[in-house]
């Protein structure tokens, strides 16, 4: 049976990783083949590195920070963060990442998404989603860091982009990203409902209770980053306690 | 290890250095019939795979490694090949040197597919490098049934399957060792010390 994964992520800009609230105020946080290392050594199940850097130049710097990442990593890692064609998803996997997710561009042009899944297998298509609720009370895809909203509705959206071949979704909740009020379970529980592939919860959380609401709702993995970077916890303190709770982890 | 074209290699490679490894790329038969240890890497599609395989005469030297008792580590798709066929490339023939056909998860509620994630490794009797512990999985497709005359590993994901094979110095492993932390690696290692002691 699956284990139920705790993956930190990475917020990283010009090489170096950042966290902010809501997708803006970032502050340094240090080097992330250093921290990621340090996360495999305290037993996270995977790695997320999203790069929040939009520059050309600081593309160059991604594929490095991939790369060295990787050389330290034994885990998985899913790299994220303006992958937009068949290139950048290669240059990624070359470098060493294991899945490409796919934000923005996916909804620009959802046809980017089989062109990922044919060419690497749907294990390495990943479909970043960041949701907001809107005035209806749905859920809403948004874009761009989430400057911009889309009116597409994202369990819509979810269905549509596995039917294309994503082989997993990363559902980031734009309302609750850094606020650490637990993630979006309503949200969570639509998604995973509507989709076969995993489901990863992202946005909110600030310590194990929310990590186990997220499995509960049908999430198959839960991502965090601030509980981590703080030094808060452990991936081993979470799954823990997590265990305690009735989940099943690797420990 | 063998360059298919369609595979991923950074991690594999990663993984084998690690574990102590010197691994040299190649799609050249006459290097994959002369190495000590060769590698099978697999991320991609069944199809895709074998003709990538076969377009360089890499399958017949493939083949003739197993066939011979020679080290070979195959991973992921890696192990599919090694097959008679698969339900993901329909008509299209496996190297068919380890009896079995690879099948999709089934269709049932609660049953994520593709399978990705952690998944405990349970071996059976005969097995040698395989030890129990949590791997890393990352499949659609997955042989059920146990191929006659090797030692096997088995996993739970819509039923039983099988996690990994072994006989001597020839492992197939349906996760990724690269991608299991410390628990991979030393699998890794174990190989490595079988193939080399088998070279010799």
């Amino acid at each position: 049976m699956l284990t139920a994964r705790v993956i930190p992520c990475l917020d990283v800009k010009d090489g170096r990783i950042v966290k902010g609230v809501r997708f803006a105020n970032l502050r340094d946080a240090g080097d992330p083949a250093e921290r990621a290392a340090a996360y495999e050594a305290t037993g996270a199940d995977e790695i997320v590195v999203l790069d929040v850097s939009a520059t050309l130049e600081a593309r160059k710097t991604r594929v490095a920070t991939v790369r060295a990442v990787r050389e330290r990593l034994s885990i998985p890692l899913t790299v994220g963060g303006g992958v937009r064609t068949i290139d950048d998803a290669g240059a990624l996997l070359d470098a060493g990442a294991d899945k490409v997710a796919i934000n923005s561009a996916a909804v620009e042009d959802p046809s980017r998404i089989a062109r990922i899944a044919e060419r690497f297998g749907a294990q390495c298509c990943v479909l970043a989603l960041d949701a907001a609720t809107n005035e209806r009370g749905t859920y809403e895809v948004v874009v761009k860091s989430g400057r911009e909203r889309t009116g597409i509705d994202a369990v819509t959206w979810a269905r549509e982009a596995v039917e294309r071949g994503a082989g997993e979704i990363l559902l980031t909740s734009f309302d609750k990203d850094g606020t650490r009020s637990g993630y979006d379970l309503p949200l969570v529980l639509a998604v995973a409902r509507a989709v076969r592939v995993p489901v990863i919860a992202s946005g909110g959380a600030a310590g194990p209770e929310h990590l186990w609401e997220a499995l509960r709702a049908g999430a198959d993995a839960v991502l965090a980053a601030s509980i981590f970077h703080d030094g808060e916890h452990t991936p081993d303190d979470v799954k823990r306690e997590l265990r305690a709770f009735g989940a099943e982890v690797r420990l | 290890m063998v360059r298919t074209g369609v595979a991923n290699l950074a991690s594999v490679l990663s993984g084998l250095r690690k574990a102590g490894a010197e691994p040299h790329v190649s799609d050249d038969p006459a290097a994959v019939r002369a190495a000590p240890l060769v590698v099978l890497p697999g991320v991609g599609a069944f199809a895709a795979g074998m003709e990538s395989l076969t377009a360089r005469g890499l399958d017949l030297a493939i083949a003739e490694r197993v066939r011979e008792g020679r080290p070979l580590l195959a991973v992921c798709l890696g192990l599919q090949l090694l097959l008679d066929a698969s339900e993901e490339g329909p008509g299209v023939r496996g190297l068919g040197v380890v009896s079995g056909h690879a099948r999709r998860f089934g269709d049932h509620a609660g049953v994520r597919v593709p399978q990705l994630g952690w998944n405990r490794v349970v071996p059976g009797e005969g097995c040698k490098l395989l030890r129990e512990g949590y791997a890393y999985f990352a499949n659609s497709y997955r042989l059920a049934e146990p191929p006659p005359g090797l030692a096997c590993a088995t996993s739970q994901h819509d039923g039983p399957f099988v996690a990994a094979f072994e006989r001597g110095p020839l492992l197939a492993c349906q996760f990724h060792p690269e991608l299991s932390g410390a628990w991979g690696i030393e699998l890794l290692g174990r190989w490595l010390a079988a193939g080399k002691e088998a070279a010799c």
